[in-house]
C-alpha cells in the first residue's frame, strides 16, 4: 500500500500507539481524582502538555488541549466572539476555508454577526488589501488557516497579523494550522496569532485529540461548558489516550524545515513523471506546501480515479475527505472550472513517504487516465 | 397482568380454499421475525386474530411490536392486555393498562367484543359498565361515540378477556413469499427498494441483483444496496443478493455500442444477465424500479427494447408512480435516506448526455449483437457475489 492521504489523517507512530494503550491499561485515571490514579494521570497530561507545547512553540500554560482540529478550531472561534462581543460585530475570514472555520462562522452569521469572507485568488490565497478594507474597530476576529487543506496554499501569518494589528486593534487573529503544523517551521508565539487550532492525527497521532494555542494574555470564553477541565476553556474529562499519543508524536516531530526539502523531492517526482502527461493540471500553486498536491485528471472523475487507484494499492483522496460526496467549497471558491473540480485528486505526503511511493503514484496515475479517460 | 399483541388479519380473511396454506406462510414469517428480537412467544390464531404472548423474560416487547407492524397480510395491530374474564379484574386492568393513553386523550369510547356468548354480561352491558368506570377515575374525559381520540376495546375471548386502545394499522398486503418468487434488479436508487417493497407486499419472495463497475462505481454503494435490501427484508424476510461484476461488460459497451444507444443496450444485458440469475433461482420474474418517463431509458420505447431482451416477465410496480409518490414510499419503508447517499452506481457510469428517448427494437437489437458476447455474459453470472440479506 502506498499511502498518500496524510492531509485526511496519517499512520500513528507505534509510539503514539504503545502510549495511547498505555493510558488505557496502566494509566487510566481521571486527571481530576485526587487518588493516585488520577495524579498519574495528571502527572501524564502535564508531561504531554508540555511536549505538545514544545513542538508547537509555545508555553505550556498557553496550550489547551480539545477533543480534535475541529473542536479547537469551534473553541476559538466560538470563544472570541464571545469575549468580544461588546467591542464589535464584524467577523472577517476567506471563502477557502476547512469547514470547521467556515461553519461556525455560518453559525456566528447567524447569531447576528456581520461575517466577511475575503474573496479567494485563483491560487486559494487572499490580497491583502482585501482585508485591510474589510477591517475596523468593529472586527473582532479574524480567521484563516496558514495551509489550505486542499490546495497547500501558504498565507504568510506574519504579514496578515501586521495587517490585522494595525487596522483592527480589537480583533482577535485565529489561524487553522492543522496543516500546518510539524510541515512549515513555525513558532505559534511569534507568528502573530492570538489563537492556533492544530490536530493530533495530521502528525501521526491517533484520533481524539488536538490542542489550541492562547496566546498569553488573551481571554476566550469556554464555548464547551462543565466541569471546568483544560482551566475552564475545554470542559469534559480530557481524552487521555489520544493525548498521550499526541504528545509521543509531538515528541518526534523533528525538524520541519528538514522535513520540507524532502517533501519537495516527492513533489518533484510527482510533478516531473506527469509533466509530458496532457491531461494532468495541477491545480496546487507552485509556491504551496509540497506535501499537498491537488491536480486535475481531465476526463476521468474523481470518485473513480480514487477508485482505480486504491485497486493499484495506492491512496489518495477526492478533493477533502471531510466533505465526500460534495463538490468541494475551496476549489469553488477558487474558480476551477467545474469539470475540473470534479477531476480533481488531491496527492498528500507524509515525511515518512519516499521517493519511489512518489513514482510508483505517478505510474498509477497514468495508467488510471489511459483506462478511464474517454 | 400480561401484555399481548393482537394482529388482525388484512387480504387473508377474503382468501377461499388456500387460506390455510397463506395463514401458515404467514405464521411462519411471523415467528422468524419475532425469532430476531429475541424471546420466546406463544402464538395463536382465532377469529382472524393472532395473538402473540411473550413466554420469557427476555422478550422486547416494542421491538415484538415494531416487528407486528411490518408483517405483511396484518391489517391492524395492537398490544393488549390479557386478563381474566371476570369484570371485578377487567375494569382495574382497563384503568392501569391505559392509563397513558386516557391522560393524553380528551375523548373516549368504549366498545366490547363478546364472543363467549356464555359471558353473563352483553357488549353493551360492558361498555356502559367500562366506560362509567374509566369517567369516574378519568373525569377529564369525556365520551365521543364518533370520533374518539381514544378507543378502548374489550373483547371477551373464550379463555381471557383482552383490553387495548387504539389499534395501528399494519403494513397490509399478503404474506410473504405466498406469491411466487421475484428478481430485482437493485441500483442504488430511490425507485429498486421501493419496487421491491411494492412486489413483496403482493406476497412476493425476493431475490436481488446488483451491478457493479468498480473502479467506476465505489465499494460504499455495493454497501448502500446492503443497506437498502436489509431495510426491505423487514417486509419482505431474507434476500439472497448477486453482485455481479460489470465494469469489463460496460466497458464494452462504451468502446462498441453507438453512444446514443449506451443505455438501453446497457440494460439488455443487464436483463440477460438478471434474468439468468433469476432462473438458477427459481424465479418467475424480474422487478425493476423503472418509473414511465423518469428519464430516457424509462420511455414507453425503451422499454420496449430492455424487455425484448428479458428472457422472463418484467415487472415494475413503480410504473405510474410519480417521483414524490415513490418517495413517500421510500420514507415509509426508510429507504430514503440511504438511498440519496451520493455513491454513483453502474446505471450512471458512462451515460451519454442525450441518450435517445424513441430507439427502435430493431436498432436496440442491431447495437447490442455487435458486443453480445456469450462468454463474458457467462462469466458475470458466474463470477456474481451471492450474499444473503435477512
Amino acid at each position: 500500500m502506498i499511502y498518500l492521504d496524510n492531509s485526511a489523517t496519517t499512520q500513528p507512530l507505534p509510539e503514539a500507539a504503545q502510549a495511547a494503550a498505555r493510558a488505557m491499561t496502566d494509566v487510566w485515571g481521571n486527571p481530576s481524582a485526587l487518588h493516585d490514579g488520577g495524579l498519574d494521570a495528571l502527572e501524564l497530561l502535564d508531561e504531554s502538555r508540555k511536549a505538545v507545547a514544545k513542538a508547537l512553540g509555545c508555553t505550556p500554560a498557553e496550550l489547551y488541549f480539545t477533543s480534535g482540529g475541529t473542536a479547537a478550531d469551534n473553541t476559538a472561534i466560538f470563544g472570541a466572539a464571545l469575549a468580544r462581543r461588546r467591542a464589535g460585530n464584524r467577523v472577517v475570514t476567506t471563502s477557502a476555508e476547512h469547514p470547521a472555520v467556515a461553519r461556525a462562522c455560518d453559525r456566528l452569521e447567524a447569531l447576528g454577526c456581520e461575517v466577511v469572507r475575503l474573496p479567494a485568488r485563483a491560487d486559494g490565497g487572499f490580497e491583502l488589501s482585501a482585508l485591510e478594507e474589510a477591517l475596523s474597530d468593529k472586527t473582532i476576529l479574524v480567521s484563516c488557516m496558514a495551509v489550505n487543506n486542499e490546495l497547500g496554499t501558504i498565507t504568510d501569518i506574519p504579514a496578515v497579523s501586521r495587517v490585522v494589528r494595525r487596522c483592527a486593534k480589537n480583533a482577535l487573529f485565529h489561524v487553522d494550522a492543522v496543516q500546518a503544523f510539524g510541515k512549515l517551521p513555525f513558532r505559534a508565539d511569534k507568528c502573530g496569532a492570538d489563537l492556533v487550532a492544530v490536530s493530533a492525527h495530521k502528525i501521526h497521532g491517533i484520533k481524539g485529540a488536538g490542542a489550541l494555542y492562547v496566546k498569553k494574555g488573551v481571554r476566550v470564553e469556554p464555548f464547551l461548558v462543565g466541569g471546568g477541565q483544560e482551566r475552564g476553556l475545554v470542559s469534559g474529562t480530557e481524552p487521555m489516550p489520544a493525548i498521550a499519543a499526541f504528545a509521543e508524536a509531538a515528541k518526534r516531530i523533528g525538524d520541519p524545515a528538514q522535513h520540507l526539502a524532502h517533501a519537495r523531492a516527492l513533489r518533484s517526482a510527482l510533478t516531473d513523471a506527469l509533466a509530458d502527461c496532457p491531461h494532468v493540471a495541477f491545480n496546487s500553486p507552485a509556491d504551496g506546501l509540497p506535501y499537498i498536491v491537488n491536480l486535475s485528471l481531465t476526463g476521468v472523475p474523481s470518485q473513480p480515479a480514487v477508485n482505480a487507484l486504491c485497486e493499484m494499492g495506492v491512496y489518495v483522496s477526492a478533493g477533502s475527505a471531510c466533505k465526500r460526496g460534495h463538490r468541494s467549497e475551496v476549489l469553488t471558491a477558487v474558480h476551477l472550472p467545474p469539470e475540473r473540480i470534479d477531476s480533481a485528486i488531491r496527492v498528500s505526503f507524509s515525511r515518512f513517504n519516499t521517493v519511489e511511493e512518489a513514482y510508483a503514484a505517478a505510474e498509477a496515475i497514468r495508467k488510471t487516465i489511459e483506462r478511464i479517460r474517454r | 397482568m400480561n401484555e399481548v399483541i393482537l394482529l388482525k388479519d388484512g387480504e387473508l380473511a377474503l382468501k377461499g380454499l388456500n387460506r390455510s396454506t397463506f395463514e401458515s406462510v404467514m405464521l411462519k414469517n411471523l415467528r422468524h421475525s419475532l425469532r430476531k428480537t429475541g424471546g420466546e412467544y406463544d402464538i395463536r390464531r382465532a377469529q382472524s386474530t393472532t395473538v402473540v404472548e411473550p413466554l420469557t423474560d427476555d422478550c422486547d416487547m416494542d421491538a415484538a411490536a415494531e416487528a407486528a407492524g411490518r408483517l405483511l397480510g396484518i391489517v391492524a395491530y395492537t398490544r393488549a392486555a390479557k386478563c381474566e374474564k371476570d369484570m371485578d379484574v377487567i375494569l382495574p386492568t382497563a384503568r392501569e393498562y391505559l392509563t397513558d393513553q386516557l391522560t393524553d386523550a380528551k375523548t373516549f369510547k368504549v366498545e366490547a367484543k363478546r364472543s363467549d356468548k356464555k359471558f353473563p354480561l352483553k357488549s353493551p352491558d360492558i361498555q356502559r359498565e367500562v366506560g362509567g368506570y374509566l369517567l369516574s377515575r378519568f373525569p377529564h374525559l369525556t365520551v365521543d361515540v364518533h370520533d374518539p381520540d381514544v378507543k378502548v376495546t374489550v373483547e371477551i375471548r373464550d379463555q381471557y378477556a383482552f383490553i387495548h386502545g387504539n389499534q395501528l394499522p399494519g403494513a397490509g398486503g399478503i404474506p410473504a413469499g405466498t406469491g411466487g418468487h421475484g428478481c430485482i434488479l437493485i441500483s442504488g436508487g430511490i425507485d429498486s427498494p421501493v419496487a421491491a417493497y411494492l412486489m413483496a407486499k403482493r406476497g412476493v419472495r425476493l431475490t436481488a441483483v446488483h451491478f457493479a463497475s468498480p473502479p467506476y462505481t465505489s465499494v460504499l454503494a455495493e454497501k448502500k444496496v446492503h443497506d437498502l435490501l436489509e431495510a426491505v427484508s423487514r417486509y419482505s424476510g431474507r434476500i439472497t443478493l448477486y453482485t455481479v461484476r460489470f465494469t469489463q461488460l460496460q466497458e464494452k459497451i462504451r468502446d462498441e455500442a453507438p453512444r446514443e444507444l449506451f443505455t438501453v443496450t446497457m440494460r439488455r444485458l443487464m436483463m440477460r444477465i438478471a434474468g439468468q440469475i433469476a432462473r438458477d433461482n427459481g424465479c418467475g420474474c424480474l422487478i425493476t424500479g423503472e418509473s414511465l418517463g423518469q428519464v430516457a431509458s424509462q420511455t414507453m420505447e425503451a422499454i420496449a427494447c430492455t424487455d425484448d431482451a428479458a428472457p422472463l416477465p418484467v415487472l415494475r410496480p413503480c410504473i405510474g408512480l410519480d417521483k414524490s409518490e415513490i418517495i413517500e414510499y421510500a420514507r415509509r419503508i426508510e429507504t430514503f435516506e440511504t438511498s440519496i447517499q451520493p455513491y454513483e452506481d453502474c446505471c450512471t457510469v458512462f451515460t451519454p448526455k442525450h441518450p435517445k428517448t424513441r430507439p427502435t427494437v430493431a436498432e436496440a437489437r442491431d447495437a447490442e449483437a455487435k458486443i453480445l458476447d456469450d462468454d463474458m455474459l457467462r462469466a458475470a453470472v458466474e463470477t456474481a457475489k451471492k450474499l444473503v440479506i435477512a
